[in-house]
């Protein structure tokens, strides 16, 4: 493992140009080596997004219309609870989504709803705001999409949609999505650093396990890896989007208090465990890294102290 | 059935109390242990439920971890209270730790799963979603849904006494109590307003604490 962090950039590029990806989509989509170095020689984003304050929660009507979106936000904050038949792990939307889905940078759902319908390279079409929630069930929650009319998605839907009340359509806003831009670590990864940190500013609430606690059988710390946590197909599980969100909202009340290396460290140390199969497993692990996975901001695939990460067998 | 497994679940602290660790913690609530350490039960309650208009907290049914830091925070000093310090340094090692069981392994007064009564909605609002625009989570985000405290780092706080929450609001705060882990109180109490803590203390108070399964 000692080599994996000094060989991983370069490593990982070498095994993407071998196995050019057959689909467009990815095919359309830039080497991982190059990509990497054009952000990291491009400046932060210079031009000022609009800002957006989302409505107060008391202000949520009265009435039926008031009553999906309440609806909606109970969703959103006890997934397990009210949306059972669609979450297969011990998530909530809000685990990664803070204070209901509204705190900025932290992918509030007032900066993703008016960048739906979208072309997202993940599935090679055009999603709309339904579609990407769909994925966040079978992927984030390792569960199944809800039916596009279902009660959870329209719940969820006049949840966002009430949320971004106010706010320019088809703009990016600032402080939508995690703050990835031009936020790079000086030095690779490392998972054992990873480890240092983890078990300094992570453990007390996640646990040492990394399988998070619980209260009369519900989750009170969302685990990060292992069965009851997200799958391999989950955004969560590429170290820029990890690193982003840690920098800027872990330990919880303590965002932006760890250093961006501290932050890229601990991302790799979370993601470098097994979690549940990508639910789109084309038959071996090499295959499904190189058809979803072919970025270096993604382990699976990968042998990270010994073990093949995406393989299923360790903890 | 039912009614041996109750009866096997009231003798088991009593089984526990075989054991000279145990027996001594009993003596030690009721009596002291003779070296300076008053009788907990003088403020902690016969039920070890705490009392509500001082400000004595509830220790029956708290995590064995929590309260053996507790107990030792206050014998290093590294927790400051007048009354608490002088009696946690006169107990040895074992002893603190005997105590911490015996408390852990108690349950919380039926007194405690009382109903709600009349919650403050500012102090709830503050309990349940926190103020984001300050960098205020919920509590119950570490304390657990009604309060009712995870493992050996976030304490129960539902039924503890209003002016015991409140007192050590105000000492994460003044930065008198600093034995929290990652500093995470003081950064949070530092946010309140005089006026948010009572309301958030008194939403706490009132709240219902469940009855353990199997406890009488």
């Amino acid at each position: 493992m000692k080599s994996l962090p000094l060989v991983w950039f370069g490593a990982l590029a070498l095994a993407a140009c071998s196995h050019p990806a057959p689909e467009a989509p990815a095919a359309a989509k830039p080497a991982p080596a190059a990509s990497v170095a054009k952000a990291t020689s491009e400046p932060a984003q210079a031009k000022t997004l609009p800002a957006f304050t989302p409505p107060a929660e008391a202000d949520i009507p009265t009435g039926p219309l008031g009553d999906e979106i309440r609806r909606g936000m109970a969703i959103f904050t006890d997934t397990p609870e009210h949306a059972h038949d669609y979450v297969g792990n011990g998530l909530s939307c809000s685990n990664c989504h803070l204070d209901a889905g509204r705190l900025a940078n932290s992918a509030p759902l007032w900066g993703a709803w008016g960048v739906y319908p979208q072309y997202r390279k993940k599935n090679g079409r055009v999603n709309s705001f339904g579609e990407r929630l769909q994925g966040c069930f079978r992927f984030s929650m390792n569960g199944k999409a809800p039916p596009l009319d279902s009660d959870v998605i329209v719940a969820l839907q006049t949840y966002a949609w009430w949320m971004a009340k106010g706010a320019p359509a088809g703009e990016k806003l600032a402080g939508a999505g995690y703050p990835k831009q031009g936020f790079k670590p000086q030095q690779p990864p490392d998972y054992a650093r990873g480890a240092a940190v983890y078990a300094k500013d992570c453990a007390l609430c996640h646990g040492a396990d990394g399988q998070g606690q619980q209260v009369a059988g519900r989750h009170v710390f969302p685990p990060l890896w292992g069965p009851q946590s997200f799958n391999w197909g989950a955004g969560m599980h590429e170290l820029d989007n990890a690193a982003a969100f840690i920098k800027a909202n872990m330990p919880l009340s303590r965002g932006g208090t760890l250093s961006d290396q501290d932050a890229w460290d601990v991302a790799m140390y979370m993601d470098a465990h097994e979690r549940p199969q990508d639910p789109r497993y084309a038959g071996d692990v090499a295959a499904t890294r190189a058809k979803y996975h072919d970025t270096p901001m993604s382990l699976y695939g990968t042998t990270v102290n010994g073990h093949l990460l995406g393989s299923g067998t360790a903890k | 059935m039912l009614r041996i497994l109750a009866l096997l679940a009231l003798l088991a602290p009593l089984a526990a109390g075989a054991t000279d660790a145990a027996t001594s913690a009993a003596t030690i609530v009721k009596q002291g242990n003779g070296k300076g350490a008053a009788p907990c039960m003088a403020c902690h309650g016969v039920d070890g439920g705490g009392m509500e208009v001082t400000g004595y907290p509830r220790l029956a049914g708290l995590d064995a971890a929590y309260l053996q830091r507790q107990l030792d925070d206050f014998a290093n000093g590294t927790r400051a209270n007048p009354v608490m310090q002088p009696n946690a340094s006169a107990l040895s090692e074992d002893e603190r730790a005997a105590l911490a069981k015996y408390y852990s392994a108690m349950s919380p007064p039926a007194r405690f799963a009382k109903p709600a009564t009349t919650p403050d909605a500012a102090g709830e609002r503050l309990a349940t979603r926190g103020d984001w625009s300050r960098e205020l989570p919920s509590c119950v985000q570490c304390h657990a849904p009604g309060g009712v405290g995870v493992g050996a780092n976030f304490p129960p706080l539902a039924g503890q006494p209003a002016a015991y929450i409140e007192a050590q609001l105000r000492a994460w705060q003044q930065g008198t109590r600093h034995n929290d882990p990652l500093a995470l109180m003081q950064h949070v109490a530092k946010q309140l307003t005089p006026q948010e803590i009572q309301a958030v203390a008194g939403w706490f108070a009132a709240q219902p604490l469940p009855r353990k399964e199997g406890a009488p």
